[in-house]
């Protein structure tokens, strides 16, 4: 049986007793091995969900359990060795003095052996392509220079769940696709559960299953595939579609006729080629 | 406002163990009321050139004109505060711009410290706060206490609340929503025409570079590696690969396409639908060149 490491039940939040609602009533489940990606307008709960996972933050309804465990004062300190988070905004989240310092953080934190942390600031540092600045101090570095490193954070850590919220949104698109691929392979390798925040439609496609959030709430969940498929609804909600998904459509208004909407390039080739070879 | 480098380098931290030339030998020119695009792969000098713009960074050496103002190493403009109301700048991470009790307070700081007077912020507010997606209600609230798109938005309005003649945007969508990102683009760009503001972009979506541009920038590390038209800048696929970017996704479904079919193709700045045309046309067409 696949473990069942995020659970939300029933979920209601607010920031403050005189504030609307942030989430209402929000359940869904996440397993090991998933990755999920959660899209939805600003302000419609993501970031609050993320720190509810890792206990920043505490509903006033429902329950979250963590690998079974329900988020409580108590727990919040095993669950946060757990779970690894890369946060919006990267400055809220360095600690040291230099790049490998900051990486080196979490792993002290989560007691891994010192001989391991050397390789392992190595690695992920290397994964990301910021080997070369391992002695930068990180207020000193480039905006998606500080989000790769951000990243090599928690790669190091290797955590149960990890988080990235909006991550990657300051990398071009060649350097987020790559910086994804490292991830999902160190996903696969660990069996992580990935949730990704994210407003990059290529990010949702990678991912097994989306949670679309709607002013707190949970407005849909399902594959890549069938959300795109709700290209009008997406767009009311203040969603869009890929690029190949309004090509498709373009296509078809055109007259084309295809056989499944397809998610990205060469889905669309084949059933383009397939077509051709036919008439 | 026209905008020249002359051979301008950039060294964080000269004469230190840690110095960093960030940008090197830049020279290019923006005439006034035009669309820039600067695209580059991260530290590539892209916000440290944006913020020789309004004499944040001054050039270790060369030369920065904008508009009347002079820009050189150690010699700061006397006049760095009229400079600075004509040039408005969206930072890469614009909750550091945000530093008052309320998004109100926030947004009337910039017209304030230049003069405008209190009845023509509120005016400008109530106007600019619809214009980037946020509602009234907004105004009373804590900046820090919103969603990072949220703040994102109030940061532009408070740039937007001063009215500069240049525009200055380092990713100004990243963080927004989709919608928001191409409403928030479709204002930049309407302003941009209505006003005659010459506006210089940071961006790494080559599809907006490619709709709003008149001329594109690439750097790598930190010098000028190409310039010109978005179309033509766009479709050299090995030039840009080589500096580790890649084409917009409409130029790479086209070569793919041709590819595929073995049929001739090109980018020439079709739209959507003028490129499906092209496509069914293809497709229904049968035979396939060799
Ligand atoms: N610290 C806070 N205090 C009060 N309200 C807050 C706070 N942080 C967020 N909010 C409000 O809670 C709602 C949800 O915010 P959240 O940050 O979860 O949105 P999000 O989906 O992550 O949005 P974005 O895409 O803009 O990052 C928003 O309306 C926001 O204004
Ligand atoms: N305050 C600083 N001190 C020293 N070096 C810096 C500083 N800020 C940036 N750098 C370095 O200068 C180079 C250019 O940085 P810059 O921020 O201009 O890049 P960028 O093109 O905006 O990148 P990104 O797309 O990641 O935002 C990078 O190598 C970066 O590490
Ligand atoms: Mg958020
Ligand atoms: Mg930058």
């Amino acid at each position: 049986m696949r473990e069942k490491l995020i659970e939300f039940r029933n979920v209601s939040f607010r920031y403050r007793e005189e504030h609307p609602w942030v989430l209402k009533n929000c359940s869904f489940e996440i397993y090991e091995d998933e990755s999920i990606a959660i899209i939805g307008h600003n302000g419609s709960g993501k970031s609050t969900i993320a720190k509810l996972i890792n206990g920043l933050l505490f509903p006033q309804e429902g329950e979250i359990l963590i690998a079974g465990k329900p988020v409580t004062e108590e727990t919040i300190w095993d669950i946060r060795k757990d779970v690894g988070m890369v946060f919006q905004n990267p400055d809220n989240q360095f600690v040291g003095t230099t790049v490998q310092d900051d990486v080196a953080f979490g792993m002290e934190n989560r007691g891994i052996p010192r001989e391991d942390m050397i390789s392992r600031i190595e690695d992920s540092l290397t994964a990301v392509g910021m080997q070369e600045y391992h002695l930068t101090e990180p207020h000193r570095l480039s905006g998606g220079q500080k989000q790769r490193v951000a990243i090599a954070g928690v790669l190091a850590v290797s955590p149960k769940v990890l988080i990235l919220d909006e991550a990657t949104a300051m990398l071009d698109p060649k350097g987020r696709t790559e910086i994804m691929k490292t991830v999902t392979q160190v996903q696969a390798k660990n069996n992580l559960s990935l949730i990704t925040i994210t407003h990059d439609l290529h990010e949702v496609v990678q991912s097994n299953r989306v949670i679309v959030m709607n002013q707190g709430e949970i407005w849909d969940e399902a594959t890549p595939r069938e959300i795109f498929a709700k290209k009008r609804a997406l767009r009311e909600i203040g969603l869009d579609v890929p690029f190949v998904a309004i090509l498709a459509d373009e296509l078809q208004e055109q007259g084309l006729v295809l056989s499944k909407e397809p998610l990205n390039h060469e889905e669309l080739l084949e059933e383009l080629w397939t077509l051709h070879s036919t008439t | 406002m026209d905008i020249t480098f002359n051979n301008v380098s950039y060294i964080y931290q000269e004469n230190s163990p840690f110095a960093h030339k960030a940008i090197e030998d830049l020279t290019f020119h923006i005439p006034s009321g035009s669309f820039v695009a600067v695209i580059g792969h991260t530290g590539s000098g892209k916000s440290t050139l944006i913020q020789h713009l309004n004499g944040l960074a001054m050039p270790t050496r060369g030369e920065v004109t904008i508009g009347d103002f002079h820009l050189k190493a150690k010699e700061k403009p006397k006049n760095m505060r009229e400079l600075r109301s004509k040039v408005g700048v969206v930072f890469q991470y614009p909750e550091h711009q945000l530093f008052e009790e309320t998004v109100a307070k926030d947004i009337a700081f910039g017209p304030e410290n230049f003069g405008v007077e209190k009845a023509v912020i509120e005016e400008r507010i109530s106007e600019i706060i619809p214009a980037v997606g946020l509602s009234k209600e907004i105004l009373e609230r804590s900046p820090f206490d919103l969603s990072g798109g949220q703040m994102r938005r109030v940061a532009i309005a408070g740039v937007m609340a001063v009215q500069p003649e240049v525009l200055v945007l380092d990713e100004p969508t990243a963080g927004l929503d989709p919608r928001g990102q191409k409403e928030m683009l479709e204002m930049f760009y309407e302003l941009h025409k209505k006003q005659g503001l010459t506006t210089v972009l940071v961006t790494h979506s080559m599809e907006d570079a490619l709709k709003y541009a008149d001329q594109v920038i690439i750097l790598n590390q930190g010098k000028k590696y190409m310039e010109g038209n978005p179309v033509h800048v766009f479709t050299q696929k090995d030039a840009l690969h080589k500096v580790q970017l890649d084409v917009p996704e409409s130029v790479a479904f086209l070569s793919k396409f041709e590819a595929r079919f073995k049929k001739s193709l090109p980018f020439r700045g079709q739209t959507v639908d003028e490129m499906a045309e092209d496509i069914l046309r293809v497709v229904q067409g049968g035979g396939i060149d060799e």
